[in-house]
C-alpha cells in the first residue's frame, strides 16, 4: 500500500492511516470539528444519494416535508405537476428558512422575512417592493430573478423511497445502489406502504458511530443481550452479509432455520440466561409475509439510510448529524396499506423490539456515546476493524465480520478524499 | 350525607393518590411492582404528540396486560444495557374527563427529570397522561395509561417506564 499522510485541511496528519487501509481509523474522526465541516461539503453535499423521505408522505400537489441532507434543511415537495422536487430550505435573499413547520401544503414558498416568493420548482417569482414605492427604492436594473432561485437537488425515487443529491457527479440511483441491493429493497417493499408513526432518538455521538453500528453485524448478539437472554437469535443462525460492488452499501440478514444442537456461537456470549422466558411471547410473533424465512434484515444505503425488517417491524431510519458529537435518528415505521386490524396490532406489539425503547435496539442509543466519550482521550489512536480480515466482501452463513464497516470507511475516504 | 362537591373532591384525591403511588414506585426503583398498579389486562402505552395528534398508531412502548409489563422489567434488569439513571416524576395539572360507575378517566400533565449516575440531569420527558382507572376496589388501578410525550425526541434511550 502506498503510504500517504492524511489530507484533511488543517487537521493533524496521521501517517499510519495509509490510503486503502480500511481496517482502521483515528478516533479524531469522531470529534474533529474541521473533519465534521468537511463532511457536510464533501460527503453529504458530495457524490452521495441521501434519503429524504417517502413519496407517500407528500401525496398531493403542494404537500411538503422538511428533511435533512447532513445538517442542511431540505424541503421535499410535490410540485403541481406531480413530480417530486427537493430544494435547500433557505431563501436566496437573506437566507431565512422558507418552511419552518415540519410539514404542510403550499402553492408556493413564501419567505416570511421579506416576502420573496418561489414556485414549487424553486424559481424566484416575486420580490416584495421590487420596483420600490412611489418610484423610489427597489432592486437595480441589473437584478436578474433567474439568478436567484432556490438551490435544487437532483431527485430520484426507488419503490417510494425519495433520494436527493447536491452533486452532478453522483451516478444514477440504480447504479449507486447496485442491482443486488435494489433487489433487497424490492423484497421488503412489495406493496403500497402506510406510515404507522415516527420516532426520533437523539444519540450522544458523532453520526458515523451510528452508521458503523448498523453495518456491524458482529455486535448484534453480543451487545443486544435480549436476543440471548430470551433465546431469540444466535450468531449461528442462518444468514449472511451482502455488500454492493462499490463496498458502500450493505445488507445483513438472519434466516429462520430448523433447530439444531450446534453449540458453537453459544459459548462466551455474555449473559446467556435461558431460564428467562417471556411471560407474553406475543411480541415475538412473526408472520412470514415477504415470501422467505428471513427474520431480520438490516440494509444500509450510504450515507444516511437504513431499511429495516425485524420480524414484521418494517421501518426506514434516517441518520442526521446534529453537530460533531450529536446525531439524530428519525424512524419512520411502516406497515402495508392492506394490513388487516389483526396484522396492524401484531406490528404495533412487535415494535416493542425496536425504536428508542426497543428491547433489541435501545443499546445502540448509548453505545455510540460510550465510544464518543473515550475517543477524546487520545484522538490519534486508532479504532480497528479486524474481524473477517481486510476484505470488503460478502459473507454467506456468517455475520461475524466487520467487512461492511470497512465498506463504510471506503465510502467515507472516497468522498472525503482522505 | 356527602355533597356532590365533596364526592368530586374525594374522587380527585383518590386519583392523585393513585398517580403519586405510581410515580413513587417508579422513582424509588420498585419496578417489579410496576404492573401491580394496573388491572390484570390493563394497557400501557407511551407515544408522542406527533403520532397521537395525527392519529398514527405507533407507540414507543405498547404493553397489553401485566405479563408484557413484567417482561419489560425482566429485560431491564437482566438483558438491556444502559447507564444507570433515575427519574423524578413531577405531577402537574389534573383534570377529570369522564366519571362512570366503575371507572374514571383523567388527563394530567407531568415532567420527568432524569439524573445519570455521574450527576448529569436533564428534563427527560414532558407531556400528558390519559388515564382510565378502575374505581371498584379500595385503591384505583389503571385500566389504561397512555403517556403522550410533547417531544418526538428521546434522548439516548427509554428503558424505565414513565
Amino acid at each position: 500500500l502506498q503510504e500517504e499522510p492524511v489530507r484533511s485541511s488543517g487537521t493533524e496528519t496521521n501517517p499510519s492511516w495509509s490510503v486503502g487501509d480500511f481496517t482502521r481509523a483515528p478516533f479524531r474522526v469522531y470529534s474533529d470539528v474541521e473533519i465534521y465541516a468537511l463532511e457536510q461539503e464533501r460527503l453529504f453535499q458530495g457524490p452521495t444519494w441521501n434519503f429524504l423521505g417517502l413519496d407517500i408522505e407528500i401525496a398531493g400537489p403542494g404537500d411538503y416535508k422538511v428533511t435533512y441532507v447532513g445538517e442542511a434543511s431540505i424541503i421535499m415537495v410535490r410540485a403541481l405537476d406531480g413530480r417530486i422536487n427537493a430544494v435547500l430550505n433557505r431563501c436566496a435573499h437573506k437566507g431565512a428558512v422558507l418552511c419552518y413547520k415540519p410539514r404542510g401544503n403550499v402553492r408556493e414558498f413564501n419567505c416570511v422575512y421579506h416576502n420573496w416568493v418561489y414556485n414549487l420548482d424553486g424559481a424566484l417569482t416575486g420580490v416584495a417592493f421590487r420596483k420600490g414605492v412611489g418610484g423610489k427604492g427597489g432592486v437595480g436594473p441589473d437584478f436578474d430573478a433567474a439568478q436567484h432561485g432556490l438551490r435544487m437537488l437532483r431527485v430520484e425515487t426507488y419503490k417510494g423511497l425519495v433520494f436527493g443529491t447536491f452533486s452532478g457527479e453522483t451516478p444514477s440511483l440504480n447504479d449507486y445502489i447496485g442491482s443486488e441491493l435494489l433487489a433487497s429493497i424490492d423484497r421488503v417493499f412489495i406493496k403500497p406502504l402506510k406510515v404507522l408513526g415516527y420516532h426520533s432518538q437523539v444519540l450522544p455521538n458523532n453520526w458515523k458511530l451510528y452508521a458503523e453500528n448498523n453495518k456491524d453485524s458482529y455486535h448484534a448478539s453480543l451487545l443486544h443481550v435480549f436476543h440471548n437472554t430470551f433465546g431469540v437469535v444466535r450468531p449461528n443462525m442462518g444468514g449472511g452479509i451482502k455488500i454492493s460492488p462499490s463496498g458502500w452499501h450493505h445488507l445483513s440478514y438472519t434466516e429462520r432455520t430448523p433447530p439444531n444442537n450446534d453449540e458453537t456461537g453459544r459459548e462466551k456470549v455474555r449473559s446467556l440466561r435461558e431460564q428467562y422466558k417471556l411471560q407474553d411471547p406475543s411480541i415475538m410473533e412473526h408472520r412470514l409475509e415477504l415470501g422467505d424465512l428471513i427474520t431480520n434484515s438490516i440494509q444500509t444505503i450510504f450515507p444516511n439510510l437504513i431499511v429495516q425488517q425485524i420480524l414484521n417491524c418494517l421501518a426506514v431510519r434516517q441518520l442526521v448529524p446534529r453537530g460533531v458529537e450529536r446525531s439524530e435518528l428519525i424512524w419512520t415505521v411502516l406497515g402495508f396499506e392492506d394490513d388487516t386490524p389483526d396484522m396492524l396490532e401484531l406490528r404495533l406489539k412487535a415494535n416493542n423490539l425496536v425504536g428508542p425503547a426497543g428491547f433489541i435496539s435501545m443499546e445502540d442509543g448509548c453505545v455510540g456515546g460510550f465510544v464518543q466519550r473515550a475517543a477524546k482521550a487520545d484522538p490519534n489512536a486508532m479504532t480497528i476493524m479486524p474481524m473477517g480480515g481486510h476484505a470488503i466482501e460478502p459473507s454467506e452463513g456468517s455475520r461475524v465480520t466487520e467487512a461492511a464497516v470497512r465498506g463504510f470507511w471506503k465510502a467515507w475516504r472516497s468522498c472525503m478524499e482522505i | 350525607m356527602t355533597s356532590a362537591f365533596d364526592q368530586k373532591l374525594l374522587l380527585r384525591l383518590r386519583i392523585e393518590v393513585a398517580l403519586a403511588d405510581y410515580m413513587h414506585t417508579i422513582d424509588s426503583d420498585r419496578l417489579e411492582d410496576w404492573s401491580s398498579h394496573f388491572t390484570k389486562d390493563g394497557r400501557y402505552r407511551v407515544t408522542t404528540r406527533e403520532n397521537y395528534d395525527h392519529g398514527l398508531p405507533l407507540c414507543l412502548i405498547t404493553c397489553e396486560g401485566g405479563a408484557m409489563m413484567n417482561d419489560r422489567i425482566i429485560a431491564l434488569r437482566t438483558a438491556n444495557i444502559y447507564e444507570p439513571h433515575v427519574y423524578c416524576h413531577v405531577p402537574g395539572a389534573l383534570r377529570i374527563t369522564t366519571v362512570s360507575e366503575s371507572f374514571v378517566s383523567s388527563e394530567s400533565t407531568f415532567i420527568v427529570v432524569r439524573t445519570m449516575s455521574d450527576g448529569a440531569m436533564d428534563v427527560f420527558a414532558c407531556g400528558r397522561s390519559f388515564d382510565t382507572f378502575d374505581t371498584t376496589g379500595d385503591n384505583l388501578m389503571f385500566r389504561e395509561r397512555t403517556v403522550v410525550l410533547d417531544s418526538r425526541q428521546i434522548h439516548t434511550l427509554l428503558v424505565i417506564p414513565l
